[in-house]
């Protein structure tokens, strides 16, 4: 005999457990898809508001004076992708720096613990603080041949807000690889500069490039610290230290505008700017696949 | 005993290793002799493995790490101030407990070492004249591009223990270089240490007493023993001499204990 009452074996969908089963896997399902609607729905809808009005022309011509129709983003395109490499070429080489002095150098020290959660504050300051942070710093005091909002001071501003991004993975993937790695290049005469260029960082290559295509493409979204630094402008880019226009903030711009025309453009650079996003996160899970091999 | 003793490879002078505030082996004395192998027997967190990796400097590399006494190497002491750890390391290789080859091809995995050495030769014919120092170069010569982490655990320990002989060290140190692999691996790398003990000088660390009495001239026991100072445990060299004596006549009744399975 056992102090236990013993049922079939069969299973009753009727038992209270059996119910409650149910109902909570219908509900975390239920939240699970209202989790990626707003995904799917703000895709669903830039696809359908922006996507018809994809044409060669649009994507090579400047905007059209208000008022007149036609012309296209090719500015704001270019523009961005130029913003965004600037942004990349200042935050990629210091956050890999600082995120190899993190793991390798430093792991413990006061200093370590301070930079980190020094990082974990910044990338928690909102991006507009940024802006007026490069703002105060670059525009206002017209620092580069006395020109106030340029093409670089976006570079700057975009460049602070993925810093922690490119440390905090830098660092993660860097103490992910194992221990044993580093002994063995050590073991066989390797300087720490050795082993940590030609051992250590490719093998932690393909979660840090993850982590910098996933810190530049959440940077080329971002409108408000190009507002208060790169600014607009109407016409091609004039080189680094003059405004320039980006998909961001010609969206912010032209999407108020009471013209057809800009309003159109503005779609039309919504429907560009969250593709390009979605490629960059595509190809960010693209490299992650090599971590494994 | 002079330390001058032609033979020695290594002297061990009164040396003590803590982590941290942690004394993890004290009072070692040993002279370690050339072209020979010794082994190294005792205990879980008796210090061997300690004592091993303070013979190239690998403890450089463990946070908190610190040693007292004298570690002589060539009566040129390893932990004086002008010694470069990097050049210690290239002269004393090292074969680790697990399998760690890099993430290269396995072509890659032996050039590494020579290539940041300097080596100026015919990198081809150093590979594979290392590859079959390690026995493995039967199994790998069609596929030297293919990644290392494809081979089986014990060939990517051969794999290692190639990589180590490519830079041309003097002394091979083993961290229980067996411990993950199946006896046939075992008896593969066994093989192999009978061949290079012809042209190395090998320390190596192991739990498994029948091969120590297979592969190696000396042994050396450690034991644990409890810290007079404080209450934690640390090791100390109990006995060191050749390796039949250890096993057939040890001085110590600890020693004869532990070799005949009565420990603890």
């Amino acid at each position: 005999m056992t102090s236990f009452r013993r049922g079939s074996l069969t299973l009753q969908p009727s038992l209270a457990r059996n119910r409650w089963n149910l109902l909570l896997t219908l509900t975390a399902g239920l939240f699970t898809a209202l989790a990626v609607l707003p995904l799917i729905v703000v895709i669903a809808y830039v696809l359908f508001k922006g996507g018809s009005l994809i044409t060669l022309q649009l994507l090579t011509e400047l905007p059209p004076p208000p008022g007149l129709d036609g012309g296209g983003i090719g500015n704001a395109i270019l523009g961005t992708l130029i913003v965004t490499l600037v942004a990349a070429l200042i935050a990629v080489p210091v956050g890999v720096g600082a995120g190899v002095y993190l793991a390798e150098f430093a792991s413990a020290g006061w200093f370590a613990r301070f930079v980190r959660f020094g990082t974990n504050v910044l990338a928690g300051v909102p991006s507009i603080i940024c802006g007026v942070f490069v703002y105060g710093l670059i525009v206002s005091t017209r620092l580069f041949f006395n020109q106030s909002y340029s093409a670089l001071a976006g570079g700057i501003a975009l460049a602070v807000l993925m810093l922690p991004t490119v440390i905090k993975t830098t660092d993660e993937a860097l103490k992910l690889v194992p221990q044993e790695l580093r002994w063995g290049a050590m073991g066989v005469g390797a300087s720490r500069f050795v082993t940590i260029s030609r051992v250590t960082l490719p093998a932690a290559f393909s979660s840090i490039a993850t982590g910098v295509v996933l810190a530049v493409a959440r940077a080329a979204g971002e409108t408000a610290p190009l507002i208060f630094t790169a600014l607009f402008s109407p016409f091609w880019p004039e080189g680094l230290f003059n405004p320039i226009a980006s998909m961001s903030v010609l969206i912010y711009n032209f999407a108020i505008m009471p013209y057809e025309a800009q309003i159109a453009l503005a779609w039309a650079s919504s429907f560009v700017l969250v593709v390009m996003i979605l490629l960059a996160n595509l190809l960010a899970r693209w490299l992650g696949r090599f971590s494994s091999t | 005993m002079s330390p001058s003793s032609p033979s020695a490879c290594f002297t061990l002078e009164n040396v003590s290793i803590s982590y941290g505030t942690n004394v993890a082996v004290r009072g070692v004395y040993m002279q370690i002799p050339r072209g020979r192998v010794t082994a190294f027997i005792g205990p879980s967190g008796c210090g061997k493995s300690t004592v091993l990796r303070s013979l190239n400097r690998m403890n450089d590399l463990i946070e908190g790490c610190s040693l007292k006494g004298r570690v002589l190497f060539d009566n040129q002491d390893l932990y004086s101030r002008e010694v470069d750890p990097v050049e210690v390391r290239r002269r004393i290789g090292m074969v680790f407990q697990k399998p760690n080859p890099f993430p290269k091809s396995i072509y890659e995995n032996i050039a590494f070492g020579a290539r940041i050495n300097g080596f100026r030769g015919d990198l081809d014919e150093l590979v594979e004249r290392s590859l079959r120092k390690a026995a493995l170069w039967d199994e790998t010569k069609d596929k030297l591009k293919v990644s290392g982490y494809s081979l089986s655990g014990g060939q990517q320990q051969r794999l290692c223990i190639a990589r180590a002989i490519a830079i041309e060290p003097e002394v091979i140190l083993m961290d229980e270089p067996c411990s993950a692999l199946d006896p046939i691996s075992t008896l593969k790398i066994e093989e192999m240490m009978h061949e290079l003990k012809k042209s190395y000088t090998i320390v190596i660390v192991t739990h498994n007493m029948q091969q120590a009495v297979r592969v190696s001239d000396m042994t050396g026991f450690f034991n644990v023993t409890a810290n007079p100072d404080s209450d934690g445990k640390v090791g100390c060299l109990e006995e060191f001499a050749e390796t039949e004596m250890i096993f057939n006549s040890p001085q110590q009744k600890a020693t004869q204990d532990y070799v005949t399975g009565r420990f603890g």
